[in-house]
């Protein structure tokens, strides 16, 4: 190591020290207040314009707010109504609630026999299913636009329910598996021995003692299918079935750079990840992890 | 308690009237398993298979083979066509090499930043409120980091912060960032990496505190500094996170839609397009499903070395059997 004499660093006992030590760090306090600065500025900016009128956000900056004060929620109003927010906001949750419903119990079934079942094959269709996990969508896009109007079903929600449930699918598997062979041996076996089935064991034993894992699953699923664009493009025609995210890209397109509509459109949509970041920190973290290997 | 031993892996007592087809076990983990793998199977693998077969076809606007090309659209794409690749120029420019840039600018800098970030957090008490701050964009949806994004680089020093920034504190003429070929990627780019350098500091800061306390502190006792103990030890600790981020950061390059879409489209002209985009607009702009269907191909080649990548990892560390 490069330099031998210097003494090891004491924990700072008294209030000169500190001063000393805080002093001393002055170049990491800049640093990450010019992280926390660009981190914050775009959103906070957009946030502010939300509530500011028209007229304003084209003459001035949102910055100047502070000096020049003018709140209104004029804009909220009209991209609720006129733009079709609203009736988006509930369409999204119609997509979203069964696209994490559905790819959690057959994922999680699925992992249950993946670790506590044995079947022939087992170890190779799991690995295949692994596989799938990175997989694009783009991959599937031609051939299921062929298969839902095939089906009949590209016009209601049908298409893209199913298409999120598959792509879910791989991961749910995984992280769902990956959780429930750490379960105890022991505790599975007892309950074979008393006489339960497959089907009791996974549903009484298994997945009381697997929560942590289905929310973290759930919650990056939820987000996923929340913030996804291009399922919705592809899969969703009908108007009167926009998500969010499209009938923002759709106001875009109809009206330009309107930042009174933009900004309080893109607000609405950002509302419910940021509840569910600031409510279950710790699952929404882990389950974006998780989700990392998608 | 039971304590009467069962014999075989069976886990119904005999006696019980079940189909004998239920009393194997193995029968009834193909019955868990079996809508996961009908799904996949039908909207995953199925189509899969599908588009490659339709990469060697071209179609109606119905999505119909019409007629069978060989190879004839992969070569296409290779060599004749300047929007995905344009060798004309050097350096060559298109979606393939846009994508390209990405996979090394944004991978770099994200996990740099990321690194960067956990590293000097780790030194100060409000290190939770600043991760929290750089994290949150993790949550915001692609389509609303390009609207936050499209407003930070308005033209107008009066609406985009950006060019205020500019204009009052350094005297530079506006920039229309999204509105210029030499500009544009990079405007974007740093826009995504706003929106990802959270992931990569969360797993990085994780793995810096996995690191025991013991062995920083025996650097110290022999007189290290705190340069030499990230760079002799919490460095080297952290390459395996470090190869974790970049495979992730790397497969998001290689799917990047959603940013670039609603930020420019792809333009102006064709500057920002990237394989994703183009692979829609040849879809449904100009509905030709083989072509599309060839891009596609073209993703899924460059995602398989990642996806052996992370199986091989999964495999070492005994998550997969």
């Amino acid at each position: 190591m490069t330099v031998a004499a210097e003494t090891p660093r004491q924990p700072a006992a008294t209030v000169s020290q500190r001063i000393v030590r805080f002093i001393a760090r002055t170049p990491v306090h800049i640093a990450l207040l010019v992280i926390a600065v660009i981190w914050l500025v775009p959103t906070v900016g957009l946030a502010i314009t939300s509530f500011r009128p028209r007229d304003k956000i084209q003459a001035t900056g949102w910055w100047t707010t502070f000096n020049d004060f003018a709140f209104t929620l004029h804009n909220y109003d009209l991209v609720l109504d006129n733009a079709g927010m609203g009736s988006s906001f509930v369409n999204s949750v119609i997509i979203t609630v069964p696209s994490t419903i559905l790819p959690l119990t057959i994922g999680a079934a699925a992992a249950y026999a993946f670790s506590w079942i044995s079947f022939p094959f087992r170890d190779t269709i799991f690995l295949i299913i692994v596989a799938l996990m990175v997989v694009p969508i783009q991959m599937a896009l031609v051939p299921l636009l062929r298969l839902f109007r095939d089906l009949g079903v590209s016009d209601w929600y049908v298409g893209i329910w199913l298409a999120h449930t598959a792509f879910g699918l791989p991961l749910a598997v995984f992280l769902l598996r990956n959780f429930f062979i750490t379960l105890p041996r022991d505790l599975i076996e007892a309950a074979r021995v008393d006489g339960a089935s497959n089907l009791r064991i996974f549903l009484r034993v298994v997945l009381p003692l697997s929560v942590p894992a289905l929310a973290s699953y759930g919650i990056f699923q939820f987000l996923w299918v929340w913030n996804d664009l291009i399922m919705a493009l592809v899969f969703i025609s009908d108007s009167d079935l926009f998500p969010m995210t499209k009938r923002i890209v759709e106001t875009q397109g109809t009206f330009g750079a309107e930042y009174h509509l933009l900004a309080s459109g893109a607000f609405l949509l950002m509302v419910v990840p940021l509840i569910v970041f600031f409510a279950l920190q710790r699952y929404f973290v882990q389950g974006l992890l998780a989700g990392s290997v998608k | 308690m039971s304590s009467q031993p069962v014999p075989g892996p069976v886990g119904r007592p005999r006696g019980r009237r079940l189909p004998a087809i239920f009393r194997h076990q193995g029968w009834q983990g193909l019955l868990f398993i079996a809508p996961a793998v009908i799904l996949l199977g039908t909207l995953v693998a199925y189509p899969l298979v599908w588009t490659i077969v339709y990469s060697f076809g071209d179609t109606n606007s119905r999505l119909d083979i019409v007629s069978w090309v060989g190879f004839d659209n992969f070569e296409r794409l290779f060599t004749r066509d300047r929007v995905f690749l344009d060798r004309e120029d050097f350096p060559p420019e298109g979606a393939l090499v846009n994508n390209l840039k990405w996979a090394f600018l944004y991978t770099t800098i994200s996990l740099g930043l990321g690194l960067l970030i956990a590293v000097l957090a780790t030194r100060v008490r409000y290190e939770s409120i600043i991760k929290a701050i750089v994290f949150v964009p993790m949550a915001i949806a692609a389509t609303a980091v390009a609207i936050i994004w499209k407003f930070v680089y308005e033209p107008d020093p009066d609406i985009g912060v950006a060019n205020a920034v500019l204009t009052n504190f350094f005297n530079v003429d506006p920039i229309v960032f999204l509105g210029r070929a030499d500009t544009v990627n990079y405007a974007i780019i740093f826009a995504y990496v706003w929106a990802s350098t959270g992931f990569a500091m969360v797993v990085l800061s994780a793995a810096l505190k996995g690191i025991p306390e013991e062995i920083i502190e025996a650097a110290k006792t022999d007189g290290a500094n705190e340069w030499a103990i990230f760079r002799r030890i919490q460095f080297p600790l952290l390459s395996l996170p470090m190869a974790v981020v970049t495979v992730w950061l790397t497969i998001n390059v290689i799917k990047l839609f959603d940013v670039i879409y609603v930020l420019t489209g792809g333009g102006p002209g064709n500057a920002s397009e990237v394989i994703a985009t183009q692979m829609f607009a040849e879809l449904f702009a100009n509905g030709e499903g083989g072509y599309a269907a060839a891009i596609a191909v073209v993703m899924l080649v460059l995602v398989l070395p990642l996806m052996i990548w992370n199986i091989s990892r999964f495999r070492s560390e005994r998550v997969v059997t």
